[in-house]
């Protein structure tokens, strides 16, 4: 019997990132990068989703900033990327074995197209997929707006399970994007634009400074929330459904290399797609600072399950993490609304009561009128919080000239409702319905105050 | 009025005063991984304890658990 | 309002209680509402101030009403004077300062809210105990004054330049800035920063201990008094309410699947059990594909049919669902009023609520 030898990890795993910027889409054989517009061989993709089963046919489009084009019914976004470490591919777990806990995060470089993504829609499979308005009062909420989208339009066989519905589709935008980025990304590139993230050392590490800023600095951690509910509602790490696990510390990079994944969205305005995974500002920016205005103490991903227990048991486990970074202030990042507020207030009075200061990042349901109470669980330590909007908020979309995917569905989008059909084409449709408005990981401008 | 739910601590924030804590959001009374006759007297016994939580004096929010 | 018409002067019908109107005291506090031509009492204040800042204002009419006869018969003075106000074509209607008197607070928050929709712009004044704040406030614009009539400058003089402000058609951003209450309405707003970047910079002021603003102070969530126990099940009728969104299968009356802006009451006459082909779930907020399977999960008509029978008590034949998704908190207070009135009219003794 013979044992690989495992891989020496280097600390502090250090990442090269590498972006090349797409500013146009077409169709046409080879899939190709040509001076900035990227080429898709229209046969090759769809014959290589087709190979699923489950898939009874796609249709691929093509959205471009500024046009008059709505995506509807999203079920995820997702950028395409490749990672240059042998043993350390992107969507680990997802596309293939890997397991975080026997393999080592390895030091290296990774690669991604910028300025283009991967969208997923199909007939729609529950309550919650939401729309993406390429121009008009619609764009302006969502960064997605300014991406070159090939859209995959996935309809499966007659007769299957809502459940493998979800995953044939899930499945389907990530090796649309492993195919776009193998047949592009791979060395010699193009100029790109670079930068090196260097990752805060392990716990317990030599270098690893203890609290009190020994250098003068804050030390900052993250609690990163994933959304863990079931159908449309999930989030997995490394391939494994978030819900089963318990809260672990990453090391922060690995979102870039798609780690974390969204199972889908629920409601479309603040779960997290893949994309919004992939480049967590929070995470990036504490980055790009870490060692000069603060020292980035590290990351934990939690869930928001839904039983009484698990949540009690995950925010007392997260807080105990967070804990042992010896940070001086976490910021905490909320996926979802509604019960995960729940979570939200757990996790900031044990983090609190660590003598750990909170900030929390959260949306608002504060009704169309915003006269409603905006969260469903509050705690007195819930001092300091960022908010992203009240997606209940209304704003009226207009018809725009080309439906990518299924308009009928609006009446049944969350955020949707038998109503909001105006006799001129238009739509009274809330921020819910918008993918990403009101994202909680705090990419986009829109708050909400009190008036 | 008795609340069966399975957050409590939002039932409380909200004021709820007799709340009953229940299985899972997906299901409060029920559970799907139990075989149908016990997933009953489950059933049974969640809505047992909120009829008795219906009889019961109480003077502040109460969890009948 | 026209370009032309900014040259000409405003028209402002100001609204008053007995004292202000100068009939008489609390004991005039029963008269029925009448019209004076131009200002009474603190009008003339109200007419003279609005001239200092150079506003051409003229007040029209001055409605006056007792305290108590309003109270006692809000819908009827309403119908009645709101027509007289609109007669008078008024640019703005100033009701009060109602300082700390209840009964005018109210009555002047009441008359504000009711010309709100004829797009007949108001303002109103009342001291921060007022009762008529609480109940006004998100909807009507109310200057903060003082407690007592010795306020009375300070409160008109910042009517006066809100008033300005309204006559010109000016939308009011933050009521603070005007001298006013918070309404207590979220407002969406695009800021410079993105979020991300905000909460960062807040951590670092919190954790240097420098003061800092949270976007969403916490609210207060009231508390109400513990119904007193039932003394015994046998007769007693009980109803089934769900936030689940359990309905008939199709959802017949469309309760959305999040934001719920009705409820339904559907028949349990004759049902032993609900099934997967005559109930589902219209809750978008969880997955409903055990609801759906079997919805006595959430609404548990069979359990509840058996324990009728064991235990004497009797299951209501009619249960309330709506969608407990991002529900707003002022639309299920209306819901929950309108059912329980209709639970205690049909007899009704107590409820099981059932959430997901």
């Amino acid at each position: 019997m013979s044992y690989a030898k495992p891989k020496e990890v280097v600390q502090p795993v250090t990442h090269k990132w590498n972006r090349i910027a797409v500013s146009d889409l077409g169709f046409s054989s080879p899939t190709r990068l040509e001076n900035g517009k990227l080429f898709i061989h229209i046969d090759e993709l769809t014959s290589l989703l087709q190979s699923d089963p489950n898939i009874k046919d796609v249709k691929l489009a093509i959205a471009r900033p500024g046009e008059s084009v709505r995506i509807i019914p999203v079920k995820d976004v997702i950028e395409p990327r490749l990672s240059l470490i042998p043993d350390y591919p992107v969507f680990p777990g997802v596309l293939s074995a890997w397991d975080s806990d026997a393999n080592g995060i390895l030091s290296g470089e990774i690669v991604s197209l910028s300025g283009m993504v991967v969208t997923t829609v199909g007939s729609i499979v529950g309550f919650q997929e939401g729309l993406i308005d390429m121009s008009g009062p619609g764009a302006r909420y969502s960064l997605f707006s300014q991406k070159h989208h090939l859209v995959l339009d996935i309809t499966v066989k007659e007769g299957t399970k809502r459940h493998d519905h979800e995953k044939t589709v899930r499945m389907a935008g990530f090796k649309a994007s492993d195919y776009i980025a193998r047949s592009v990304l791979k060395p010699p590139l193009s100029a790109g634009s670079h930068e090196t993230l260097v990752n805060p050392e392990y716990p317990g590490s030599p270098a690893s400074p203890k609290r009190a800023g020994g250098n003068g600095k804050p030390r900052i951690a993250y609690l990163y929330m994933l959304q863990t509910q079931g159908l449309l509602h999930d989030t997995y790490y490394c391939g494994v459904d978030v819900k089963t696990m318990l809260p672990r510390r990453i090391v922060p990079t690995e979102v870039l290399f798609g780690a974390i994944v969204s199972g889908n969205c629920v409601s479309a305005c603040d779960k997290n797609t893949t994309y919004h995974q992939q480049n967590n500002p929070i995470i990036l920016d504490l980055l790009r600072r870490h060692g000069t205005d603060w020292d980035f103490a590290g990351c934990v991903i939690t869930n928001e399950n839904v039983t009484l227990g698990d949540k009690q048991r995950s925010s007392t486990l997260a807080a105990d993490l967070i804990a042992s970074l010896s940070p001086d202030g976490v910021i905490v990042s909320k996926e979802g609304f509604g019960n995960p507020d729940a979570d939200l207030m757990m996790n900031c009075s044990k983090l609190e009561a660590h003598g750990i200061k909170t900030v929390l990042l959260t949306d608002e349901f504060a009704g169309q009128d915003g006269a409603s109470q905006s969260l469903t669980d509050t705690h007195p330590k819930a001092d300091a919080i960022v908010s992203t909007g009240n997606a209940n908020g209304v704003i009226v979309l207009p018809p725009l000239e080309k439906v990518i995917g299924d308009d009928r569905v609006i009446t049944e989008l969350a955020g949707g409702s038998s109503k909001c059909l105006l006799p001129d084409g238009s739509i009274a449709i809330e921020l819910q319905a918008l993918i990403g408005s009101t994202n909680q990981l705090g990419f986009e401008r829109i708050s909400s105050r009190m008036k | 009025m008795a609340h069966v739910c399975s957050i409590i601590t939002i039932s409380q924030t909200v004021g709820a005063n007799r709340i009953i804590p229940s299985v899972a959001i997906p299901h409060p009374l029920g559970n799907p991984k139990l075989p149908p006759e016990e997933e009953k007297e489950l059933r049974r016994d969640l809505l047992k304890k909120a009829l008795d939580a219906l009889q019961t004096p109480i003077e502040e929010q109460t969890v009948f658990s | 309002m026209t370009e032309a018409s900014r040259n000409r002067k405003y028209r402002i019908v100001h609204y008053v209680n007995q004292f202000f109107g100068g009939v008489g005291g609390e004991e005039k506090a029963d008269i029925e509402p009448f019209t004076i031509q131009g200002p009474q009492g603190p009008g003339r204040l109200l007419e003279k101030l609005f001239r200092e800042e150079n506003a051409d204002v003229e007040i029209v009419a001055t409605v006056v009403c007792g305290d108590s006869y309003f109270a006692d018969n809000q819908e009827d003075v309403l119908r009645e004077q709101i027509p007289v106000i609109r007669g008078y074509h008024p640019d703005l209607v100033v009701a009060g300062p109602a300082f700390n008197a209840g009964r005018y607070g109210m009555a002047c928050g009441a008359i504000c809210q009711a010309l709100e929709p004829l797009g007949i712009p108001s303002i109103t004044a009342m001291y921060k105990e007022n009762p008529g704040l609480d109940q006004y406030r998100k909807t009507v614009l109310i200057v903060e004054s003082a407690d007592t009539v010795s306020g009375m400058d300070d409160a008109v003089r910042k009517m006066v330049r809100l008033g300005i402000k309204r006559l010109r058609g000016e939308k009011i951003e933050s009521p603070k800035a005007e001298g006013c209450f918070e309404q207590g309405i979220r407002q969406n707003y695009f800021h410079e920063e993105p979020a991300y970047r905000r909460a960062i910079d807040m951590l670092l002021q919190k954790i240097k201990g420098d003061s800092f603003e949270t976007e969403y102070p916490i609210p207060f969530f009231d508390r109400v008094e513990p119904q007193p126990a039932l003394t015994d099940l046998k007769g007693v009728t009980i109803a089934l309410v769900t936030s689940g969104g359990i309905v008939p299968t199709g959802n017949p009356d469309h309760i959305e699947s999040s934001s719920a802006s009705k409820y339904g009451k559907y028949s349990l006459e004759g049902l032993t059990t609900l099934e997967t082909n005559n109930h589902q779930s219209a809750h978008g907020g969880y997955d409903n594909t055990y609801a759906n399977e079997d919805p006595n999960r959430v609404l548990p008509i069979d359990m509840m049919r058996k324990l009728e029978k064991a235990l004497g008590f009797k299951v209501h034949p009619w249960y309330y669902a709506t969608v407990g998704n991002g529900t707003s908190v002022g639309n299920a207070q209306k819901f929950a009023k309108e059912i329980a009135v209709e639970m205690i009219r049909d007899g009704v003794q107590a409820v099981i609520l059932t959430s997901t």
